[in-house]
C-alpha cells in the first residue's frame, strides 16, 4: 500500500485558520493533526482593568458569527456577579435574539458552507449557475435572520441594545408583528431548503463513535438561554459549577486548553442540544428530524449538520411562540434596563450558542472593574472530540484516493462547524500510533 | 476583464467578512462586476493572482508579518477591511501586557503547565493595524464594518471613484437622524471625536459611540476630554474610553504606551 501525505493548511469554509494533517505509511496511520494555527489575541488577558459595562462590547467581539452569544453569556456572568435580576420582558426578548444568531449562523454553515459538499462543487458560487433557486432562498432566509438581529440588537453583528440588566432599546409590536409574518412565510422556502438536503444526505459518510454529549437542559423547553448543564451520560450541574465538567486541562505537546468530562472527550452544539433535548423540539422540527432518521443519541459526528437543519426549523417556529407571548402579555417598549450597583463579586454565565454551550466566568473588584475572565468556547471544547473522530474515521478512509481521504476529513471537521477565532486558547495535537 | 479580488483574514472574529455575505442579494449584484478568487471562509479554491485584496485582522506575529507582505507584493489595491486592519483591534489593548504575561493570563487556572514555549503560532504576538507592516491604500473602518457602507465603497473603486468615507463626526449623522443627544439624558460619548459612516449606530439604539471607526482626522480631542470631565468621569474612566477601539491614536500622539 502506497504512503498518504495529506496537508491541508488552511481549512477553508470554516471560520478561522485549522490545518488537517495525515500522514499513513504501509496502511497504518502515523500521525493524524488537526492543528488550529490562528492568531491567539488573549481576550481573558486584556479585559482585565475594563469596566464592566464595556465587559460585554469587548467579549462579543470573540466571534463575527456568534457575538451576540458572546454578549448574552457575558451579560449573564456580570448580572450574576452583581445579584442583577432581568424582568421577564427582557429574558423572552434575549430568547427571540438567540434564535436570529441560530438562523443565522445555521443558514451559513448548511446553506453556504456544507452544501457545496453535499453537492460536490468547491464552494457556493458554482451553484450560483446550478441551482440558482436554491441559492436565492438560502439568501433569503439569511437575509430574514439577519434582518431579526438588526430589529431586536440593533444590528447583526455585535449586538448593539443587549446591556445589562436588559435593552437599550426594544422594537415596537408592529415591528414584532412584521417579523412574526415574515417568519411564518418563510416556511415553505425552508421546507424546499430541508428537502434539497434531505434528497442529498446520502453524501453524509456513515460513521459513528460513542462519546458524550454536553448541553443546557431545561425541564420546559429546548434549551437555549436559560438552564442547567446535561450531559447524555447522566446528570444535571448547576451553571456555576462549569469548571467541573469542562475540567480544562492541557497535555504536554500542546497548548491548548482541553477539557473532558466522563470520558476521553465531549462534543458541544446542535446534535448535543438535539441528542439531550429532541422531546422539546416544536412539532414541525421533531417531523424534519423524523424525515432524516435523526433520533437520540445519535452518535455520527456528520448529523450535526442535519440537527442544525431541524434547529433552524424550530428557531422559526419557538420565535413566533415568544413573539406571540410577549404581544398577548403587553409589550413596554420605554422598559428601562433593571437597576443596579455593581460590586465585588464573581459570576457564571451560560448560554447555548449556534456551535454549542459557552461560558464567561467573571471575577469583579468593588468599583466593577474586571480583575479576572475565564471563557470556555464551544470550539474549543470541541477540538478534543474531533481529534478522537479522525483518530476513529482515518483508518476507514486508507483504502480511497487520496483526494477523497481529504475531502472526508474536510467534511468531517467542518461537520462540527469550527468557529476557530472564537478558541481564544490555542490548539496543536499530535498523535502518532 | 472583470478585476479579481481576493479576501484574507487575520487576528480578527471574521465578523467584516461576514458582513460580505451580508449584503445578501446585493452581493450577488456585485459578484457579476468581479471575480472571486479566494475566500478561504467560503470557497475551497485558491489562487494568487488578484488585482485586489480586501484583508480583515490585525498583524500579531512574524509569520502574519511575512504572510500580509506576500499579500501587499500581489495585490494592486489594498483594502483594510475594519478596525482591526485599520487600528489593531480590541485585542491591541493586550499589548499593554507583554506576550508572557498575556499567556499566563489566559492559561493560569489550567490543569497542567506545558503551554509551548517553542511553538511558531505563539511567537510574540503584538496585535497591530496592517498600515503599520504594509502600505493600505484604502481603510474601510468599523467593528463591523456597516454592509452598505461597504457596498458604496466596492461600487466606486470599481467604477473609478474615490471611496466615500467621511471626515466628520458622528454628531452629523446623529443630528440628521434627530437622534436625542446622549450627553443631555445622564450619558456620554465619544460621537464629538469619531469619524462617522455607520449612521450613528450605537446613539440610535441608546447607547455610547465607543470610536470603533476611530478618530476624524482633526479631532478636538483636548476639547472631548473636558467635556467627559464636565459629565463627571474621572481620568481612568476617560481613559477605558479613549483606549477600547483607538489606544493606537493616543499612542501616535504618545500619550500611551
Amino acid at each position: 500500500m502506497s504512503d498518504i501525505h495529506i496537508h491541508v493548511e488552511h481549512l477553508t469554509r470554516v471560520e478561522g485558520h485549522g490545518n488537517i494533517v495525515l500522514n499513513a505509511r504501509n496502511g497504518t496511520i502515523e500521525q493524524v493533526q488537526w492543528q488550529v494555527s490562528e492568531a491567539p489575541r488573549f481576550f481573558e488577558s486584556f479585559v482585565r482593568g475594563r469596566p464592566w459595562h464595556q465587559l460585554s462590547h469587548i467579549t462579543s467581539r470573540i466571534c463575527g458569527i456568534c457575538s451576540i452569544g458572546h454578549a448574552l453569556a457575558s451579560l449573564k456572568a456580570t448580572e450574576a456577579a452583581f445579584g442583577v435580576a432581568v424582568s421577564e420582558q427582557t429574558a423572552v426578548l434575549r430568547r427571540l435574539a438567540l434564535h436570529a444568531e441560530n438562523l443565522q449562523s445555521h443558514i451559513l454553515h448548511v446553506g453556504y458552507l456544507v452544501a457545496p459538499d453535499l453537492l460536490g462543487v468547491g464552494s457556493v458560487f458554482p451553484l450560483l449557475q446550478s441551482h440558482p433557486d436554491a441559492v436565492r432562498k438560502i439568501v433569503r432566509l439569511h437575509r430574514l435572520a439577519n434582518e431579526m438581529s438588526d430589529l431586536l440588537c440593533g444590528r447583526t453583528t455585535h449586538p448593539i441594545t443587549l446591556v445589562p440588566g436588559g435593552f437599550s432599546a426594544i422594537p415596537s409590536a408592529k415591528q414584532l408583528k412584521e417579523i412574526r409574518q415574515r417568519l411564518l412565510d418563510a416556511v415553505p422556502v425552508t421546507n424546499d431548503i430541508a428537502q434539497l438536503v434531505l434528497d442529498c444526505a446520502g453524501a453524509l459518510p456513515a460513521f459513528a463513535r460513542e462519546t458524550e454529549f454536553i448541553a443546557l437542559v431545561d425541564d420546559d423547553e429546548y434549551a437555549l438561554y436559560d438552564g442547567m448543564i446535561g450531559s447524555t451520560d447522566g446528570g444535571r450541574f448547576p451553571v456555576a459549577d462549569y469548571a467541573s465538567v469542562a475540567n480544562e486541562f492541557v497535555v504536554p505537546h500542546s497548548t491548548a486548553k482541553f477539557t473532558r468530562h466522563r470520558r476521553a472527550s465531549y462534543m458541544v452544539g446542535a446534535l448535543a442540544r438535539f441528542n439531550l433535548s429532541a422531546a422539546r423540539l416544536r412539532p414541525m422540527a421533531r417531523q424534519w428530524a423524523e424525515k432524516f432518521g435523526l433520533r437520540p443519541v445519535c452518535h455520527n459526528p456528520f448529523m450535526n449538520n442535519v440537527a442544525q437543519l431541524v434547529e433552524f426549523v424550530h428557531s422559526l417556529e419557538d420565535s413566533v411562540y415568544w413573539i406571540d407571548y410577549l404581544l398577548k402579555r403587553g409589550l413596554d417598549t420605554a422598559e428601562a434596563p433593571a437597576k443596579f450597583k455593581a460590586r465585588a463579586g464573581r459570576g457564571v454565565g451560560a448560554v447555548e450558542v449556534p456551535r454549542g454551550i459557552l461560558f464567561h466566568d467573571y471575577t469583579y473588584d468593588h468599583d466593577g472593574t474586571c480583575e479576572r475572565a475565564n471563557c470556555v468556547i464551544p470550539t474549543n471544547q470541541n477540538h478534543n472530540n474531533i481529534n478522537q473522530d479522525l483518530a476513529a474515521f482515518a483508518p476507514t478512509l486508507l483504502q480511497k484516493p487520496e483526494k477523497e481521504i481529504e475531502r472526508s476529513l474536510e467534511m468531517l471537521v467542518r461537520a462540527y462547524d469550527p468557529c476557530i477565532s472564537c478558541s481564544t486558547h490555542l490548539l496543536t495535537v499530535r498523535f502518532v500510533r | 476583464m472583470k478585476p479579481r479580488i481576493a479576501f484574507f483574514d487575520f487576528a480578527s472574529c471574521e465578523g467584516c467578512q461576514l458582513q460580505v455575505a451580508n449584503l445578501e442579494e446585493t452581493l450577488l449584484d456585485v459578484l457579476r462586476l468581479v471575480d472571486v478568487v479566494s475566500f478561504r471562509e467560503v470557497m475551497k479554491e485558491h489562487a494568487d493572482d488578484y488585482d485586489i485584496a480586501v484583508v480583515e485582522g490585525s498583524i500579531a506575529r512574524p509569520m502574519d508579518e511575512e504572510r500580509i507582505r506576500a499579500i501587499r507584493a500581489r495585490a494592486k489595491l489594498l483594502i483594510a477591511l475594519g478596525a482591526c486592519a485599520h487600528l489593531g483591534g480590541v485585542q491591541r489593548l493586550g499589548n499593554r501586557w507583554t506576550p508572557e504575561q498575556n499567556k499566563k493570563a489566559v492559561y493560569d487556572g489550567a490543569d497542567g503547565n506545558d503551554i509551548g514555549d517553542n511553538n511558531p503560532f505563539f511567537e510574540k504576538p503584538r496585535h497591530r493595524a496592517l498600515d503599520e507592516v504594509v502600505k493600505v491604500d484604502v481603510v474601510i473602518p468599523g467593528c463591523p464594518v456597516n454592509r452598505d457602507e461597504l457596498a458604496r465603497v466596492l461600487v466606486a473603486l470599481l467604477t473609478g471613484r474615490r471611496p466615500p468615507i467621511p471626515d466628520y463626526p458622528l454628531c452629523v449623522e446623529c443630528k440628521k437622524k434627530e437622534n436625542v443627544c446622549l450627553f443631555t439624558i445622564g450619558k456620554v460619548c465619544m460621537g464629538p471625536v469619531t469619524r462617522a459612516g455607520c449612521g450613528a449606530a450605537c446613539p440610535t439604539y441608546g447607547n455610547e459611540c465607543e470610536a470603533c471607526r476611530g478618530f476624524i482626522s482633526h479631532p478636538h480631542a483636548d476639547a472631548q476630554i473636558d467635556v467627559l470631565r464636565k459629565h463627571g468621569l474621572t481620568p481612568e474612566e476617560i481613559l477605558s474610553r479613549q483606549t477600547l477601539f483607538t489606544a493606537r491614536h493616543l499612542e501616535q500622539q504618545g500619550k500611551v504606551s
